[in-house]
Order: C-alpha cells, then sequence, then structure tokens
C-alpha cells in the first residue's frame, strides 16, 4: 500500500476546495447553522423548567456530537461522488490506486474536512452557548472516535451505494444519517424508546455515546464501569461496522468490475 | 543477451454479457517500440479489449502480461507500467491542468513530478493552460491534457483509444509525432485504436482487425491491404465491417 496514492486522493480534495467556496461553506455553514438553533432552544428550556437544570451539555453537546458523525459521512462520500460528478471512475480505477489506497484516501479527506466542522461547532457552542465540552474530559477521545469510526463506515457504505446503484443514489444516501437518527438516541434516553427499536439502538454505537454521554451529564463519575462497558461495546461495534463496510464496498467494487460498470459509469449509462 | 519482455501479451482473452460474446478469445502482443493498431468496426470489441488490459473490467477468461507481469495476480504494479487516453474519458474538469497532472503524477508514484509537469507543459504546449480548468479547455485542448498524463509516468505500455479524435489536422500530426518519439526514444509500446486509416497506415508497425469480437486479420498496415485484394487500408476497413466471414475464410 502506498501512501502516497492515500495522499493523493486527499490532495485532490484540497485543490477541489481551495478554488471553490461552494464546496468549502458547507463545511460549516450546516452545522453553523444547527449549533445556533440548539443553542437558543437549550437556552430557552434552560428558562422555563426548573432553576439550575442545564440543557446545554446534554442537548447541545449530542448536537455537536452527532453533527460531527454526519461531516464525518459526508467528508467520506462528498470525496467519492466528486469521482463520480467529474465522471473520473475510468481514469483514476484505471490506475495502479489500490481499493484500500482510495478509500483510505476518503478517509483522510472525511476526517480533515469533519476536523474544519469541528472546530467551528466547538468555537461557537463554548463562545456563545457555554458549552463546557472539555467537562467530559478523557472520554471526549473515545467519543469522538467511536463516532469518527461510525460516520467512516457509513461514508463507505454510501459509496458503495451509488457505485452500485448510478449516480441517481446520491439522493438516497444523503438521509442516510436522518434514518438513523432516531435509534441513535442523540436527544432521549434509550429506555423512552419501544422494545423493538432499542435493539436497533443496541445494534449501533452512537446510541451507547450518547447513552455514556447523558449519565456524565447528569452526574454519573466518568470513569465508572458503566460508562466504560458501554464505550467498549461500542467500540467493538464501530470496529466491526468498518470492516463490514469495507467488505461492502469491495464486493460492490467487483461486481463493477466484473460486469463492466466502471467504463460505462463514465458514460452515464449505469442507471 | 535476454531480449526484452514483450510490453504487453495477451492470451486467449475472452468476455461474454449474456450470450453476446463481446471479446471472444483474442491474442496479441506488443513489443518494445512498437506501435500496434487495433482496428475494427463500432461494437468490434476493441474498447472492451482496452478496458480488460486496463483492469477496469473483468475477463471471463485469458490473461493479461504487462511488461512481463500478471495483471491478474499484481495489478498495481502492472498497471505502473502503463497509461491510458481515451476521447471518451477526459481528466476532471474541476481541475486545472497542472492540478491533473500533479494528481495523477502523485498517483503513478512519478519521481521529481514538479519538473516532469513543467517538460509536459511545455511538450504539449500547455503553459498558457497550466491554471486553467480542464472542463472550460476546448476538446482539441483536453486531448492533449489527457495525453500529457497518459505519458506522464514514461509508460512501457500506452493505450490510445482514438487519440486524435477531436483534434484538427496539424494538431493530430504534431500528437503523432510526439507518439512515434515516445516509442523511439524509451522501450515503450503503444496499442492504438483509430477510425482514420491514414494515420494510421502512417504511424502503427502492424495492425489487428478486429470484427465481432475476433481478431481477423493481422499484419503490416501498408502491406495488408494489397494482400487482401483492396486498394487502400480504408477499403480494408470496410470490408472487415461489412463482410467478415469472407475475410475470416479467406485468412
Amino acid at each position: 500500500m502506498s501512501p502516497a496514492r492515500t495522499v493523493a486522493i486527499a490532495l485532490r480534495q484540497f485543490y477541489l476546495l481551495r478554488g471553490s467556496p461552494a464546496r468549502v461553506l458547507p463545511l460549516f455553514a450546516w452545522v453553523t447553522i444547527d449549533i445556533l438553533l440548539w443553542g437558543f432552544i437549550t437556552r430557552y428550556l434552560s428558562t422555563v423548567t426548573t432553576p439550575g437544570s442545564s440543557f446545554v451539555p446534554a442537548l447541545l453537546g449530542a448536537v455537536l456530537l452527532w453533527d460531527f458523525l454526519v461531516r464525518v459521512m459526508h467528508g467520506v462520500t462528498t470525496a467519492f461522488l466528486e469521482d463520480v460528478w467529474s465522471r473520473n471512475f475510468l481514469n483514476i480505477f484505471a490506475t495502479p490506486l489500490s481499493l484500500p489506497e482510495y478509500i483510505g484516501g476518503l478517509v483522510l479527506t472525511g476526517a480533515a474536512t469533519s476536523a474544519f466542522g469541528l472546530l467551528a461547532m466547538l468555537i461557537l457552542a463554548t463562545a456563545v452557548f457555554g458549552l463546557h465540552f472539555f467537562a467530559y474530559g478523557l472520554l471526549l477521545i473515545p467519543f469522538l472516535l467511536l463516532l469518527f469510526l461510525f460516520g467512516i463506515a457509513l461514508g463507505i457504505v454510501g459509496s458503495g451505494i451509488v457505485l452500485r446503484l448510478g449516480p441517481a443514489a446520491e439522493w438516497f444516501i444523503w438521509p442516510l444519517p436522518a434514518l438513523l437518527s432516531p435509534f441513535a438516541c442523540v436527544f432521549y434516553p434509550l429506555s423512552t424508546l419501544p422494545r423493538w427499536m432499542q435493539y436497533v439502538s443496541r445494534a449501533i454505537p452512537p446510541s451507547y455515546v450518547f447513552e455514556a454521554m447523558r449519565g456524565i451529564a447528569i452526574g454519573r463519575p466518568a470513569g465508572d464501569a458503566a460508562t466504560f462497558g458501554m464505550l467498549l461495546a461500542g467500540s467493538a461495534l464501530a470496529l466491526l461496522y468498518i470492516v463490514l463496510a469495507g467488505w461492502f464496498f469491495s464486493r460492490v467494487y467487483r461486481h463493477a468490475v466484473r460486469t463492466g460498470l466502471i467504463p460505462r459509469y463514465s458514460a452515464e449509462s449505469v442507471s | 543477451m535476454t531480449p526484452a519482455p514483450l510490453v504487453l501479451a495477451v492470451t486467449d482473452l475472452r468476455k461474454q454479457y449474456g450470450d453476446t460474446v463481446a471479446v471472444g478469445g483474442v491474442s496479441f502482443s506488443v513489443g518494445p517500440n512498437e506501435i500496434v493498431g487495433l482496428l475494427g468496426p463500432n461494437g468490434a470489441g476493441k474498447t472492451t479489449t482496452i478496458n480488460m488490459i486496463l483492469g477496469v473490467l473483468a475477463p471471463d477468461a485469458g490473461s493479461v502480461f504487462i511488461d512481463g507481469i500478471d495483471l491478474a495476480a499484481h495489478r498495481s504494479r502492472a498497471l505502473e507500467r502503463t497509461n491510458f487516453a481515451a476521447v471518451y474519458s477526459p481528466l476532471p474538469g474541476n481541475l486545472t491542468v497542472t492540478q491533473n497532472l500533479h494528481f495523477f503524477g502523485r498517483i503513478y508514484g512519478v519521481k521529481r513530478l514538479a519538473t516532469r509537469v513543467e517538460q509536459l507543459l511545455e511538450q504539449f504546449d500547455l503553459q498558457r493552460f497550466r491554471d486553467t480548468k480542464c472542463g472550460v479547455l476546448s476538446s482539441g485542448e483536453q486531448t492533449r491534457v489527457s495525453l500529457a498524463k497518459a505519458v506522464i509516468n514514461l509508460p512501457q505500455l500506452l493505450l490510445l483509444d482514438e487519440p486524435t479524435a477531436s483534434l484538427d489536422p496539424a494538431t493530430a500530426r504534431d500528437i503523432r509525432s510526439s507518439i512515434r518519439d515516445f516509442t523511439a526514444r524509451g522501450s515503450g509500446g503503444v496499442l492504438w485504436t483509430s477510425h482514420n486509416m491514414y494515420e494510421v497506415e502512417e504511424v502503427c508497425d502492424r495492425v489487428l482487425f478486429l470484427s465481432r469480437g475476433r481478431i481477423l486479420l493481422e499484419g503490416d498496415p501498408r502491406r495488408l491491404p494489397a494482400q487482401h485484394g483492396k486498394a487502400s487500408l480504408e477499403e480494408l476497413f470496410i470490408a472487415v465491417a461489412r463482410e467478415p466471414l469472407a475475410l475470416e475464410t479467406a485468412g
């Protein structure tokens, strides 16, 4: 595996971002709007509920983490979609670039672009709404890492769906995070859900992060066994999803090479 | 002295879609410093063959060796030694000429990339377009960028699918000259498809006529027409397209 080729994929995205405000703006715009919206909602809720209760860490912190996951996913899929939009599949897949190098490049791009979004959210949530994000202590690292891994897995699956079903499937993958959000327990405890939904929630890593985060927000010690157990389960699931996503994309790619989808993709005759 | 390996050796390559045989067990080779023309009517299987050599289409049977390396077993190593330009696959229009060359140069692992890019900008007369997005270039200028990308890694095997299709005669002549220089200087070989028979006669050392996924004729483009009772390569091409069975029997 050549790191230089992986870096080249990320460099291509840098070239595109550098010359295109239309690509730069979405890195910050939607997360900024989300933080503003939820910041004001939490501020209002804090004034109408029991004095002393704060929704800022529970709600605004949750929004920030969820948006981070979405940005990671979008970072991966957008880098992939650049090849769809520019009809570049034949040029790129007829090179020495291997599939792990290509996916590695998408992941690197997703990591870099989501870091910008995270920074913007942190600055806004801290400066305007007084979110003490570092109150979660060192647990912040596994929280972010776990969501990052699941965002990568979602991004790879979304890219695989577009490769398999054609460019029009792009509109199917953007709402994927929204479809998962009721099960992710971003804003409410898992116990709120009906039993069948709880089973689904337990199968996806974000629910463990948000359960652990809520526990800390209501005063549970950060390093207790329950939190540790949740993060361990979430991490194992996130790694499993990464492996499954890689396997899925690899299968779709092999199917595309077998059926001649890649050269025809550049001719827009897939779907 | 050991002879240099063939830059391309294709053996019994076959691809079938349902009941349709796109490529029916073709075998051919390209030697060092050789330009081989792959000719045939639309739908003959030329692009399918090229796609299999480029590793973007899996053959049902057969093998492809590039510079002695088995494409199926060592895809990256084999493709490091090749490159291509095709009229139907322009470079991304949202990157500038220089960005495209730098991007693909990195993917192909080109050493001293900045110097190589400058050489190519000069060789293909692209200096004034260096910061222009490829999407706004004329089709002829885009073809020159594609060709610059196609030789960026000094490939042993260069695949050109109708490289001069959208060029004016003067530019097309310059490009043909560049490709001939490419094979004369190093040890690389070229597999070239074109529907311009005058060009093929001028450039190619050897041609393969493909029809319905099979190679019907092979030989020197300057002698082949007479050998089959035709006045020109174009006449021979038309005969292959219209009466492949007659030629197959004669061959």
